[in-house]
């Protein structure tokens, strides 16, 4: 199942992907369906009781890897970021007037269903509740080589649009085999695939488990393949993952 | 009661001492860095290491922990600070700041957290000091005003390009001893944080069971 988190009838509502529509399946309104143009999507996650971890990674496909110049990494490239930073499908990212070089970044999203400690690889999968689509963008003029990449390239409001579905880990049997693609203004401008991540869904799962733990509702951002591109106000970015979803965003100047 | 723990996400600012950034000198400039750093540099405190608790474990295969004694700002609504918390801010010692510190920062149990925060108001910033003390003995007093950046100031930066939620935690930082390190702590070892106006944090760093 396809699961969305959405603002509509001045509340918010959980609901279902069903026939091209939203099916509510909470509250006062359940069993109502709306147009997917009705509603205001939200990041597809269900409040947690602590601040949220949310992990994303750096350099996580060979060709990206190349593309920026970097050796492939020996241990994965992870850096963190606040739940704050998160936005729904079909939201506005603010672009710095005053920047050259701004990029979105096609990611699948995990998202931790059970506590896990030490997991080992050949585990990992009972551990994901599901995937998202997360658009993880950054801005390079803002790059400084001190806890690279650094927070203001990384952790800017409005900046991590993730959407518009959660969907089930049952119903997406190989992940690691996914093609991903990003247009722009309807120009396809990065494609690939899971299968090219140097460190996959499951070896993620045990590195960072075997030093932290990961609660239910964590994210991890698996990384972005090549062809990175530069967008400007009024752009619209869509990144796609088959069977995932398409997470449409819009850029604004701020 | 002490078992306080932040509600949103808890940042923390390297690099905000200037002893640190002092013995830094020249090789901000090098490799890899190639430039001292613009912005405030930020790390984040991820749930997990969220320790209300007595004791702090040491697990899988870290000997031995840097003392990161600081306070934290804890954010109210529209960028109000609404109270200042005392806080160790625990790490794997870790000597290049080139990547982020995820593994170095982020394991379990890494701020010890549980004294509430104190209203702003009743502190008088200019004046705040932490010491700190393991096995009884005082191996370090921070100053808050050797801070490179104070605090209305680090607010300012990290607001140019991220809000800080209600709840959210900004700290202000660590302080190095005249080595460049950080005190360290051991498995047997009880480190106490003093600071005037904070009922004294006090916690005990563990072995990990067998």
């Amino acid at each position: 199942m396809k699961h969305a988190r959405i603002a509509w009838s001045g509340a918010i509502q959980q609901a279902l992907e069903s026939d091209g529509q939203l099916l509510i399946t909470q509250g006062p309104h359940r069993g109502h369906r709306v147009a997917f143009d009705e509603v205001v999507w939200l990041p597809p996650l269900a409040p947690v009781p602590q601040a949220r971890t949310v992990i994303a990674l750096g350099l996580n496909y060979a060709d990206h890897a190349k593309e920026l110049a970097f050796k492939a990494p020996e241990e994965p490239l992870a850096f963190m970021k606040g739940e704050a930073s998160l936005i729904g499908h079909m939201a506005f990212t603010k672009r710095p007037a005053d920047v050259k070089y701004m990029h979105y970044e096609c990611e699948l999203a995990v998202v931790i269903g059970r506590t896990a400690r030490r997991v080992k690889k050949a585990d990992a999968y009972d551990f994901i509740a599901g995937y998202t689509v997360a658009n993880d963008y950054a801005i390079r003029d803002y790059l400084e080589n001190w806890y690279r990449p650094n927070l203001r390239v990384k952790n800017r409001d409005t900046c991590t649009p993730i959407g518009p579905w959660l969907v089930d880990a049952a119903d997406v049997p190989n992940p690691m085999a996914l093609k991903l693609q990003t247009t722009v203004n309807g120009q396809v401008t990065q494609s690939g695939s899971t299968a090219d991540m140097i460190f996959d869904v499951p070896t993620l799962i045990e590195y960072f488990s075997s030093f932290m733990t990961l609660n239910p509702g964590d994210l991890i951002l698996t990384g972005t393949p090549d062809g990175i591109v530069n967008v400007n106000p009024g752009d619209v970015v869509v990144t796609e993952i088959e069977g995932i979803g398409a997470l449409t965003n819009t850029l604004v100047s701020s | 009661m002490n078992h306080w723990q932040p509600q949103g996400t808890v940042y923390g600012t390297l690099l905000n001492f200037r002893r640190e950034w002092d013995l830094w000198g020249s090789r901000m400039t090098q490799d890899p860095h190639k430039a001292a750093p613009q912005a405030p540099v930020l790390y984040v405190k991820s749930a997990n290491t969220f320790n209300p608790g007595k004791v702090l474990v040491l697990q899988d295969g870290v000997k031995e922990v840097d003392i990161g004694a600081s306070w934290g700002l804890v954010m109210g609504e529209q960028g109000h600070v609404e109270g200042v918390v005392l806080l160790n801010d625990w790490s794997v010692p870790h000597s290049s700041y080139f990547r982020p510190p995820v593994k170095f920062r982020c394991r379990d149990g890494y701020l010890g957290c549980g004294v509430p925060p104190v209203p702003l108001s009743a502190l008088d910033l200019a004046s705040l000091s932490i010491t700190v003390q393991v096995n009884g003995q005082r191996v370090q007093t921070v100053h808050l005003s050797d801070v490179v950046r104070p605090m209305d100031r680090l607010l300012a930066d990290v607001a140019e390009f991220m809000t800080l939620q209600a709840g959210d935690v900004l700290m202000l930082g660590t302080d190095v001893l005249e080595t460049g390190q950080r005190p360290r702590a051991r498995a047997g070892d009880t480190v106490c944080l003093m600071a005037p106006g904070f009922t004294p944090w006090v916690q005990t760093v563990q072995a990990e069971a067998a």
